[in-house]
């Protein structure tokens, strides 16, 4: 089993390497850019056959580790 | 008074907060190792380091906020006994918990390394108290990941708290509300992004980083 999360900076929080990459983007001739966000995918390997429990581990794991609430929200895509 | 450096992989101002504490308490601090679960009997003062936890992985501070000796730093800290954490140590402290907000890559996305021009926004502190007065301080900085961020909220009780300790004169990293360090409610926890034990000798260039030091000896 295999779980996909997206680690994503929140809404009004600004993200500079995104700005930089719109920048970069704009130089290039995408004018049709008009904002980037950059966030994370982690990709995790789960033993066990049970997605629900195996979801709410990984929403734990989320919570505890793999994001910061501060400043992220993520998405768990399980598969 | 006894105190502590923890040490992470790729913590890299361990011996400058060892030298530093040596100097001015007059005894060596214990080094621990970010394996152990236990700080040494009699522990006062815990200072977490600056450098690159685990490679700045994931998050600056992130998994070394989750470490064997983070448990026992947690419960030192809810004693009331002070803490320090500098640099990749205010990330650490940030994200184990014991400090409000998150620290941001810098606005600018340039590392910065330069001496930076600090105002003491709150005298009267454990961390400050030997500043006898004196507002205005040059203190080293070094870092990519320094843009302190919390919601308006936060700040707002922060700063009417008096938690809010050290702002920067000329903001280098994009910080809200120009905020270089902070400490908890209780007042024994202390971050901050500028490294005092960089500024403990002349040779170092300066020395506003001494009382500092000399406030926690009276504190402890």
């Amino acid at each position: 089993m295999k779980a996909k999360i997206h680690v994503y900076l929140k809404p009004g929080v600004l993200d500079p390497q995104g700005a930089a990459v719109a920048g970069a983007l704009h130089t290039m001739g995408y004018d049709e850019v008009t904002d980037v966000r950059q966030g994370k995918l982690i990709e995790l390997d789960l033993s066990g056959d049970d997605a629900e429990a195996a979801k709410a581990r990984v929403d734990e794991m989320c919570q505890k580790l793999l994001s910061n609430p501060v400043i992220e929200s993520y998405s768990i895509e399980m598969a | 008074m006894k105190s502590a450096v923890i040490v992470f992989p790729g913590s890299n101002c361990d011996r400058d907060a060892h030298d530093a504490i040596a100097k001015v308490t007059g005894q060596a601090p214990a080094m621990v190792w970010h394996q152990e679960t236990e700080l040494p009997d009699g522990t006062e003062f815990v200072m977490v380091p600056g450098g690159f936890s685990y490679g700045d992985y994931l998050r600056c501070g992130a998994m070394a906020s989750r470490s064997n000796i983070m448990p026992a730093l947690v419960a030192h800290a809810a004693t009331g006994a002070p803490v320090l954490g500098v640099c990749n140590g205010f990330q650490i402290l940030t994200e184990s918990g014991l400090l409000p907000g998150a620290l941001m890559r810098n606005a600018s996305l340039h590392f910065v390394c330069e001496k930076a021009p600090l105002k003491i926004a709150n005298g009267n502190t454990r961390f400050t108290a030997r500043y006898s007065g004196q507002t205005d301080l040059i203190i080293p900085i070094a870092h990519h990941d320094g843009n302190y961020f919390a919601d308006d909220a936060t700040l707002d009780r922060i700063e009417g708290e008096g938690q809010v300790v050290f702002r920067y004169g000329n903001n280098p990293n994009g910080s809200a509300r120009d905020i270089a360090g902070i400490m908890n409610e209780q007042g024994n926890v202390m971050g901050m992004m500028p490294h005092p034990e960089r500024a403990v000798d002349e040779k170092h260039g300066g020395t506003d980083g001494l009382a500092l030091f000399e406030s926690l000896l009276g504190s402890a």
